[in-house]
C-alpha cells in the first residue's frame, strides 16, 4: 500500500500552517512572537519595550494576562507559561507580541529589550552545584531511581575481572522538516466561546490538557486540531503545548486570529533537546567474558524545568543493562536540574544514551579480556526464560542468537573485518574498521503507563459504509494514517478505500494517547481493531461479527433505519495477560514486550582529518509483524541517519547555557552523500497483543548505531572514544 | 528593500560613483541567508548586476583565461577547457553548496564578498589570478593575492566593482585542492588548501590555505620550504612555516589547533613523493 499523503508530500501540495493562507478562520490574522530571555538566570527587572514603535498598536500579553495557573500541565506543573519575574534559561519566553505585520513585528520584538539582575546559573550537569546554584530541593535533583537485582557487591568481590567505563552523550536537536507552528481562534460553542488551536504537533490531548489548565477553561471550551506536520521524533511531543498557550493567549487578548511561526534558528535555540548524558559502567565478568555484575550510574542533564525528565530517566534505566542477562545488577539514575533550555522527549528517550554507553563497554569488556565483541555478546544474550535488570522474564520466542547470526552475514562481517585489517596495513592515511551493536526496545509506555493513559479508539461507522478511525494518533511523517488504514481494512474485511483516518481534533476523536514511545502500531493499532470487532459484533447476529461486504451492509443498512444518527465502535486498552510491574521498585515487565535489534557499521577514518565516514550499514530488527514494508524501511534508514548524526557531527555549541551554533550551516546534520548503504532486515515475530501483529519500530532504529560506529573506530584505528558526538575535532587527539 | 538595476557596466559605475555605500549582488547567494532576521539590512541598497550579461563570458586567449564577473561556478563546470587546463575550478566549483548556489553563485562575487572560508578564492589565487577592478576612471588590475586587506576588508573601493578576473595561462605539473568541512557535502570550510607548482625551470609553487586567517591567504613561508628543498619526513615538519603564515581561531566551526594540525597533515600527504625533499 502506497503512503496516503505521499504524493501531496512529495509535490508539494501539503500545506503546512505556515503555506496557509490568511483565509476563513485565519482571516484578519496577526502574527504572533515571542520575547525571550536574554540570560540563562535572574530576575526579570523590566521587559523595555523599544522606542519608535507605537506599541498601543501592538498586542502585547504579559504573564498578568494569563487566565489560569501560569504553569504548563505535564508531569510536575513547574514549567511557566511565561516566566513570572525570573528567568531559569537563555530564551526562555517572557513576554508575547503580535501586529499583522510580520516585518514590522520583527523589528519591534528586536527593540525589546528584557532587563535582568543575573543569578549563577547551573551548566555543567556532571559536577555537583553550587550552594548558590541550588534551585531545586538541596541538589537540584529533579528524580532519583535505582534498579536493584541480586548482589553486585558480592560479585564483584569474587570476579576474574572488573572493567569500568565513563561514557557521554551529547544533545541532539530534532532537525523535523518543519519548525513549530501553531494557530488559534475563537469560535462559539454552546457553553460560551470556544479558543480553537490547530497546528503542528505530536499529542492534541497534551495540548487540551495544557490549555485546559492555563486558560481555566473545561474541554468543551478549547479545541485542539492536529494540521500537517512536518516531523516531530519527539520535539513535538511536549513542547507545542507552550507555543499553543502562547497562540491561545495572544488570540484572546487580541480577539483577532493569531499565527505563530518559528524560524530555524528560533526553534533551535528555544525548543526541547535530547538529554546530555553521562554513564558510568563498573562491570564483574569471568575469564570468559559472562557478566557477573553490572553497576550502572546514569546522570542526565534535565535543564530548567522537570518536564518530561522523570520518564526519560525512567526508559534510560530499564535499558542501561542492554538485551544481556546477568544475576547481579545495581542502576541508580538521576535527572539533575541545570539552566538550559529543558532537554525533552527525543526518539528513544533516554534509551539510545543508556544503549550507546552499554554497547561501547561491551566492546571495552572484550578489548580487556582480549576476547571478540561477538563472542562477549554471545554467551551474554538474553534467552527467552531469563530476566531483564528488572527481573523481566524474557518471552515471545525470538531467537537473539540467530538475530546475530543472521545480522553478522548480511553484513559481510567477517569478510569486512579482514579486508580492513589488511586495507590497514598499506594505506597511508585511511583506516578502516567494523563495529557492532545489539540492542532492545521497550515500546509503549514504561511500566503501568500504559494503564494509566486508559487510551481510547473509536471508529465511525459513516452512511456511505465506510469506516472512520477516529483517534488522537497523529501522521508526522511517520505514516500513522496509512498503517491505522491498513489495519483497519484487514480488521474490517474492507478495500482500504473504504476506510478514513479522521483528523485529530478533539472535538471529534477520543483520547488514544500521545503518538510517542513506538506506541502507535502496537498500542493504538490494537485498539483499531479491537474498535472495529466491537463495531462488527453490535451488526453482527448471533455473536457472529460481520465482515466486509455485509459489514458494509449492514453500516448502510443502519443508518437507512437510524437516519441522522450516529454508529461507532469503540475500545479501551486492556494490558496483555499478565503484565505486572512494581513502580515503585521497579521489579516487574517494563513492558509488555520488547523489539530486538543489531547492526553493524564498517567505518573509514581519514587519518589526515579525523573523518569518520560510515561506509556500509546493516540494521537487523524483530519488530514483530512488518505492517508496510516501505514505510518500516524507511523509518529504520531514518532513525540509522539521524543517529550517524548524533554519533558523528551534531554537536551543541553552547555560550552562557544558549544555543551558538542554531542553524543549520552550523549544527551539522548529515547529508545524503554522508550516509552509507543503509542495509534493512526484518526478522518478523508476530505479537499477538500488537495491532496487526506488531510492535514498535519507531525508535529501536536509534539506539544501535552511534555504539556500532564507535566500536568500528576504536576497531579501524584504536582509538578508545568514549563520548559523542565524535567529531574530528575530537577523535584527533584520540589518534 | 532598495534596488537599483542597471542596463551597462558604465551605468552600474555611475551608480556607485553617486552612492558608497551599494552592495553589488552578482548571484545574491548569501543575500537570503537567515532574511528574515536581518531586518537592518532590507533598508539597505543593493546594486543588482543582473542585467549585465556582457559580464558572463568566459574568454580563452593564448596566454589567459578571463571570467567575467557574472560568470558562475556552474557555467565554468560546463566549460569544454577549464577541466584541462585549471582542474582546481572545476574541483572547487564542484565543492560550492548544492548545485542551485553552483548556478546561481559567482566567482567574482565570491571575491567580493570577502570571506575566509570562500572556496573559489584559493583555486583562483593558487593559479595567480588578477581581478580587474572598474570605475568611472577606468579599470585597473590587482593580483589576488593582493586583494584582501583584512577581514572582509579588500583594495576595492566604494567606486569601483569587479568586472573580470583574470588567470594566465601556465603549465603546471601539479595541483591539488583539499575542502575540509564539517560533512561531505553543503558544509563550510573548516580548513582548505589549493596548491600549484608550475613546471617552468625553476618550479614556482603556490600554496594557499583558506579558513585559518583573516582572509584567504597565500602561504609564502611553506611556498620558501618547498622552493629551498627543505627535507621534510612528518607532517610536523610543516609546523613552523604554517605557524608564521596563518593565524587560524577557535570557533563555532572548528579549532585552531585542528586546523593547524589537519594543515600540516594535508601538505605532507599530498606532497610526499611529489618533491624528492618530502617523504
Amino acid at each position: 500500500m502506497h503512503r496516503l499523503e505521499g504524493l501531496s508530500k512529495l509535490s508539494g501540495a501539503e500545506r503546512y500552517l505556515d503555506d496557509e493562507p490568511l483565509e476563513g478562520a485565519l482571516k484578519g490574522c496577526l502574527w504572533g512572537m515571542t520575547v525571550r530571555s536574554p540570560i540563562s538566570r535572574g530576575k526579570i527587572r523590566r521587559i523595555a519595550y523599544g522606542a519608535g514603535f507605537d506599541w498601543s498598536k501592538f498586542v502585547v500579553v504579559e504573564p498578568g494576562d494569563i487566565p489560569g495557573p501560569n504553569e504548563t500541565y505535564l508531569i510536575e506543573n513547574d514549567q511557566p507559561v511565561l516566566a513570572p519575574g525570573y528567568v531559569r534559561h537563555m530564551h526562555e519566553a517572557v513576554a508575547l507580541v503580535a501586529h499583522e505585520d510580520r516585518n514590522l513585528l520583527r523589528r519591534a520584538a528586536a527593540s525589546i529589550r528584557v532587563e535582568v539582575d543575573a543569578d549563577p546559573p547551573a551548566l555543567d550537569f556532571r559536577v555537583a552545584p553550587r550552594a548558590d546554584q541550588i534551585q531545586r530541593g538541596s541538589d537540584n535533583l529533579i528524580k532519583k531511581l535505582q534498579i536493584k537485582k541480586g548482589d553486585v557487591h558480592a560479585a564483584f568481590a569474587n570476579a576474574y575481572k572488573i572493567v569500568e567505563g565513563e561514557y557521554e552523550t551529547g544533545a541532539q536537536e530534532h532537525v523535523y522538516i518543519e519548525n513549530n507552528a501553531m494557530s488559534a481562534w475563537i469560535e462559539d460553542g454552546p457553553n460560551g466561546d470556544v479558543v480553537v488551536v490547530r497546528g503542528s504537533m505530536q499529542c492534541p490531548y497534551y495540548v487540551l490538557n495544557a490549555l485546559k489548565h492555563a486558560l481555566g477553561r473545561d474541554e468543551t471550551r478549547v479545541r485542539v486540531i492536529q494540521a500537517p506536520t512536518g516531523g516531530g521524533f519527539g520535539g513535538k511531543e511536549d513542547y507545542p503545548s507552550t507555543i499553543a498557550l502562547h497562540c491561545a493567549l495572544l488570540t484572546l487578548k487580541a480577539k483577532r486570529p493569531v499565527k505563530i511561526i518559528y524560524d530555524r534558528s528560533e526553534d533551535m535555540a528555544a525548543t526541547t533537546k535530547r538529554h546530555p548524558s553521562l554513564v558510568r559502567h563498573k562491570t564483574a565478568v569471568d575469564k570468559s567474558g559472562k557478566l557477573l555484575a553490572q553497576q550502572i550510574e546514569v546522570i542526565l542533564d534535565g535543564g530548567a524545568y522537570v518536564t518530561l525528565s522523570p520518564v526519560v530517566l525512567s526508559r534510560g534505566i530499564i535499558h542501561a543493562a542492554g538485551p544481556y542477562t546477568c544475576e547481579n545488577v545495581l542502576i541508580e539514575g538521576k535527572a539533575v536540574l541545570t539552566n538550559s533550555v529543558p532537554y525533552g522527549a527525543f526518539r528513544g528517550f533516554g534509551a539510545p544514551q543508556t544503549i550507546f554507553a552499554c554497547e561501547r563497554h561491551m566492546d571495552r569488556i572484550a578489548h580487556a579480556l582480549g576476547l571478540d565483541p561477538i563472542e562477549v555478546r554471545r554467551i551474554n544474550l538474553l534467552k527467552d526464560g531469563q530476566t531483564t535488570s528488572t527481573q523481566q522474564t524474557i518471552s515471545g520466542g525470538t531467537d537473539r542468537h540467530a538475530l546475530l547470526n543472521e545480522t553478522l552475514r548480511v553484513s559481510a562481517y567477517d569478510k569486512h573485518k579482514r579486508e580492513s585489517e589488511a586495507f590497514n596495513k598499506t594505506h597511508p592515511y585511511l583506516r578502516r574498521g567494523i563495529g557492532i551493536a545489539t540492542v532492545l526496545h521497550g515500546a509503549g509506555f514504561t511500566g503501568n503507563g500504559e494503564v494509566y493513559l486508559n487510551s481510547k479508539v473509536d471508529v465511525g461507522a459513516r452512511p456511505d459504509g465506510k469506516i472512520e478511525v477516529l483517534a488522537a494518533s497523529t501522521e508526522m511523517g511517520q505514516g500513522t494514517n496509512t498503517v491505522f488504514t491498513r489495519i483497519a481494512a484487514d480488521a474490517a474485511g474492507y478495500d482500504t478505500a473504504d476506510v478514513v483516518v479522521g483528523v485529530p481534533d478533539t472535538f471529534r476523536v477520543p483520547n488514544s494517547g500521545p503518538t510517542v514511545a513506538s506506541r502507535t502500531v502496537m498500542v493504538v493499532g490494537k485498539l483499531v481493531e479491537r474498535a472495529i470487532d466491537d463495531l462488527a459484533a453490535q451488526l453482527g447476529q448471533n455473536g457472529k461479527p460481520l465482515r466486509g461486504p455485509s459489514l458494509k451492509k449492514a453500516i448502510t443498512d443502519w443508518h437507512t433505519t437510524n437516519p441522522g444518527k450516529e454508529l461507532k465502535g469503540r475500545a479501551t486498552y486492556t494490558p496483555p495477560p499478565n503484565v505486572k510491574f512494581d513502580d515503585k521498585n521497579y521489579v516487574g515487565d517494563a513492558y509488555a514486550t520488547f523489539a530486538w535489534g543489531a547492526c553493524v557499521a564498517h567505518v573509514e577514518v581519514d587519518l589526515r582529518t579525523a573523518a569518520v565516514r560510515v561506509l556500509d550499514f546493516t540494521a537487523m530488527q524483530d519488530i514483530g509483524k512488518v505492517i508496510n514494508p516501505v514505510l518500516a524501511k524507511g523509518q529504520v534508514q531514518g532513525g540509522v541517519v539521524q543517529a550517524i548524526g548524533w554519533a558523528l557531527s551534531e554537536e551543541f555549541k553552547f555560550k552562557d547555557g544558549g544555543m551558538l551554533n542554531n542553524t543549520l550551516t552550523n549544527y551539522i546534520i548529515p547529508t545524503s552523500d554522508d550516509v552509507p548503504p543503509i542495509r534493512v532486515v526484518f526478522h518478523e515475530n508476530p505479537y499477538p497483543f500488537g495491532g496487526g501483529g506488531a510492535k514498535g519500530v519507531g525508535e529501536l532504529p536509534m539506539d544501535g548505531p552511534a555504539p556500532a560506529i564507535l566500536n568500528a573506530v576504536a576497531h579501524a584505528t584504536g582509538a578508545d572514544a568514549r563520548a559523542i558526538p565524535l567529531t574530528p575535532e575530537h577523535l584527533l587527539p584520540l589518534l | 528593500m532598495n534596488v537599483l538595476l542597471p542596463n551597462s557596466l558604465a551605468e552600474a559605475c555611475d551608480f556607485c560613483a553617486k552612492q558608497p555605500d551599494l552592495i553589488p549582488l552578482a548571484g545574491a547567494t548569501d543575500l537570503l541567508v537567515h532574511w528574515p532576521l536581518r531586518q537592518a539590512e532590507h533598508d539597505k541598497t543593493y546594486l543588482d548586476l543582473s542585467k549585465l550579461q556582457e559580464l558572463r563570458t568566459i574568454t580563452w586567449s593564448a596566454n589567459s583565461l578571463t571570467l567575467g564577473a557574472l560568470t558562475t561556478y556552474w557555467d565554468v563546470l560546463q566549460d569544454p577547457r577549464a577541466k584541462s587546463d585549471f582542474p582546481l575550478l572545476i574541483e572547487s566549483a564542484r565543492q560550492v553548496g548544492a548545485i542551485q548556489i553552483q548556478s546561481r553563485g559567482t566567482w567574482a562575487g565570491n571575491i567580493a564578498n570577502g570571506s575566509p572560508a570562500a572556496d573559489g578564492v584559493p583555486v583562483l589565487m593558487a593559479y595567480d589570478a588578477s581581478v580587474a577592478l572598474t570605475s568611472k576612471s577606468g579599470t585597473r588590475s590587482v593580483p589576488l593575492h593582493e586583494y584582501y586587506t583584512g577581514y572582509r576588508k579588500s583594495v576595492r573601493r566604494s567606486d569601483e566593482l569587479i568586472s573580470a578576473i583574470s588567470i594566465p595561462l601556465r603549465r603546471y605539473d601539479f595541483a591539488v585542492f583539499h575542502k575540509v568541512g564539517a560533512r561531505r557535502a553543503q558544509a563550510i570550510t573548516k580548513i582548505g588548501l589549493a596548491m600549484t607548482r608550475e613546471s617552468a625551470k625553476p618550479a614556482t609553487w603556490r600554496v594557499v590555505a583558506n579558513s585559518v586567517a583573516a582572509t584567504v591567504k597565500r602561504c609564502a613561508a611553506v611556498e620558501n620550504l618547498l622552493h629551498a628543498g627543505a627535507p621534510i619526513r612528518k607532517p610536523e615538519d610543516f609546523a613552523a612555516a604554517i605557524a608564521s603564515d596563518v593565524t587560524p581561531i577557535d570557533d563555532i566551526r572548528s579549532t585552531a589547533d585542528y586546523r593547524r594540525t589537519v594543515m600540516a597533515r594535508l601538505l605532507y600527504h599530498s606532497l610526499k613523493g611529489v618533491s624528492p625533499a618530502i617523504s
